[in-house]
């Protein structure tokens, strides 16, 4: 063993041997999962479609111009999901609609995974008083229904997109908290992080560079949930009137605008509704997959 | 010891106890330390003796609640721990003491390569950029023997001795003035054990790195050890070179540790193990803490405890010492 011995790499070479790491691992036990790939392809394609149909439809003429003559016309080939009752195409004002399931999903889930998991991450590593105050706030929140929190916020901040997007955002901070903080425990008690200390880290260099890697699996799962969940409560409160104003296709709000024709024109409270149930299924199947991809002790 | 120019780490009577709901353990009692610059000293003791304590005392790392830590003095390479701010405490672990655990299955960050947990110190410690901090680390695994480009692999691609080279390199990545091994070949068989032995002698004598080597296996001590202290109870109860304790043994509980290695020359014999259990560390007895284990034993043990320097490399805290003519009869090998 000598000390002048030469290392015939570079970084490089270095990083490609990174590159074969947890999350090339996690992948190869995901595609196992037909029903995970079924979600994920799913995603995919209602991704693809939100962005399409923004580029190919115009706001103002295909989404919210009324059309009185061809109003409440069941499906044919010329309107495939036929029209509503001002006479506008279904098809077209879902397809276009779910930017605003998909956005409201993921921007609400990253805010509260953002403030959950770092309160959570906190509570976990300091424990005590600062645990018990963190948890005890959270449990507070928990208690009120989801909905009826989302409404009590729409209602004192008014309707609009963002503020939606907050509302749902807030409603869930508990729930990532909670999780964040059950990853933690056990990571907190390791020998890595005491090795961490004693090589002189902070206590805000171990929680983030140490404990929050070892405690995601359990957060990225429940991220892919908490979309499922998110777009679910967008939909609601739409459908309560307290989500996206109309005449915004928002699918919540177009089945609760379908829902007084709901006896002779089923169609209109038929096809948002499938759209919903079709992205929150395959957020909830890759949910799923991504638990027991990233859980290997799972695996039969 | 007056020329303190000399010291790597000075410690005055440092105690140590946990206040739990069950009583107040305390874990050490007034121990002394002195280490001179490059020497390696081992920390010998039975389980719960208070070496691990002390070790995460000196690095001021004693979970607090329940723990508190007072001691009288506590200086590395003539610097003040004691009196060290929360940052400068940041500064000094890692960089001038650094510490190398148990177990290296638990003490390496699975989720990072074992290249980025080297860099990582050097990053923290020295102004490089991470680039150079990398170069670094592949440099120190090298030094350890294992080759560079497994920097990009993650703990569980390592068998236990090479975690644990990991874990010397990571100790030794910023040069520590002062390592604190904490029984750093348990957890490994007896062939690996002999080589991360060797490694760490060669790299000591390398880096001039003093070294505390905490332990109950003796021969390691014999074999790396310059100096011995002998913990009991949460106090060193003996300390001397290795020539001093090993050959001059003056306390009874050392001349029971010894006692109680089997003898390879009489594979027949029976083992003499020393008799009783540590005491409970809630309630140690008055007096010297071994004397209701201890075959001298006397009225006056109870009493005082008195440290009697047999040396000037060696002491002895015995009170049977103060009876004339006293001395004890270990066993000839």
């Amino acid at each position: 063993m000598s000390t002048e011995m030469k290392y015939s790499y570079s970084l490089e070479e270095l990083k490609a041997y990174k590159k074969r790491s947890i999350a090339s691992e996690v992948w190869r036990n995901y595609k196992k999962s037909p029903s995970a790939m079924i979600g994920l392809i799913t995603i995919g394609i209602i991704i693809v479609v939100a962005i399409i149909a923004q580029l190919v439809y115009n706001y103002e003429v295909d989404i919210v111009q009324q059309d009185i003559m061809n109003r409440l016309q069941g499906p044919s080939a010329e309107h495939l999901f036929g029209t509503d009752q001002y006479g506008r195409d279904v098809l077209i004002r879902i397809l276009y609609g779910a930017k605003y399931s998909l956005a409201v999903g993921i921007i609400s889930v990253a805010i509260s995974c953002f403030f959950g998991s770092t309160l959570g991450l906190i509570a976990g590593y300091y424990g005590g008083v600062t645990e018990n105050i963190i948890l005890r706030v959270c449990e507070v929140f928990v208690g009120i229904p989801s909905v009826l929190l989302g409404i009590a916020i729409m209602s004192a901040f008014g309707q609009s997109l963002v503020v939606l997007m907050f509302a749902i955002g807030l409603v869930y901070v508990p729930m990532f908290a909670r999780t964040a903080r059950a990853a933690v425990l056990p990571v907190r008690c390791e020998e890595y992080i005491e090795a961490a200390r004693v090589s002189g880290m902070n206590d805000f260099q171990i929680i983030f560079s140490h404990i929050m890697p070892n405690s995601m699996a359990p957060i990225i799962v429940q991220v892919t949930m908490g979309v499922a969940n998110g777009i679910l409560t967008a939909s609601s409160l739409s459908f309560l009137g307290l989500g996206v104003p109309v005449p915004a296709p928002e699918w919540g709000a177009m089945l609760s605008s379908g829902r007084e024709f709901i006896r002779d024109y089923g169609y209109l409270t038929f096809f948002p509704g499938l759209a919903i149930m079709i992205t929150v299924l395959a957020f909830n199947l890759m949910g799923d997959g991504l638990r027991d991809a990233l859980d290997p002790k799972l695996k039969q | 010891m007056e020329d303190n120019k000399g010291l790597i780490l000075d410690v005055k009577n440092l105690a140590v106890r946990y206040e739990t709901e069950d009583g107040i353990v305390k874990a050490v009692n007034g121990l002394n330390l002195q280490i001179e610059r490059g020497k390696a000293i081992g920390l010998v003791g039975e389980t719960g003796a208070g070496k691990t304590t002390t070790a995460l005392a000196l690095l001021r790392l004693v979970p607090d609640p329940p723990g508190i830590v007072e001691c009288e003095k506590m200086e590395l390479d003539g610097r003040d721990m004691l009196s060290m701010s929360v940052k400068e405490l940041e500064n000094v672990r890692g960089k001038d003491i650094s510490m190398i655990f148990q177990d290296p299955m638990t003490a390496l960050n699975p989720v990072f390569t074992v290249g980025d947990q080297i860099a990582e110190s050097i990053y923290l410690h020295e102004e490089v950029s991470y680039t150079e901090a990398q170069k670094r680390a592949v440099e120190m695994l090298e030094l350890v023997g294992i080759p560079g480009e497994r920097a990009g692999e993650y703990p569980h691609q390592f068998s236990g001795g090479m975690k644990q080279r990991v874990v010397i390199a990571i100790a030794l990545a910023c040069h520590p003035k002062l390592l604190i091994a904490d029984e750093p070949t348990t957890a490994l068989d007896v062939t690996i054990q002999a080589q991360v032995l060797e490694l760490m002698k060669e790299l000591r004598e390398k880096y001039k790195t003093s070294l505390i080597m905490i332990t109950h296996d003796l021969g390691i001590v014999a074999e790396i050890c310059d100096e011995v202290a002998v913990m009991y109870a949460g106090n060193v109860v003996e300390k001397g070179t290795l020539e001093d304790v090993f050959n001059r043994t003056k306390h009874p509980y050392t001349e029971g540790l010894f006692n109680s290695l089997p003898n390879i020359n009489d594979r027949k014999a029976m083992l003499t193990p020393i008799k009783g259990l540590m005491p409970d560390p809630t309630k140690l007895p008055e007096g010297c803490p071994f004397h209701p284990r201890c075959p001298y034993a006397g009225e006056d043990c109870t009493q005082q405890q008195f440290t009697r320097s047999i040396s000037e490399t060696h002491y002895v805290r015995c009170c049977a010492y103060e009876r004339p003519g006293f001395r004890i009869n270990r066993k000839e090998r």
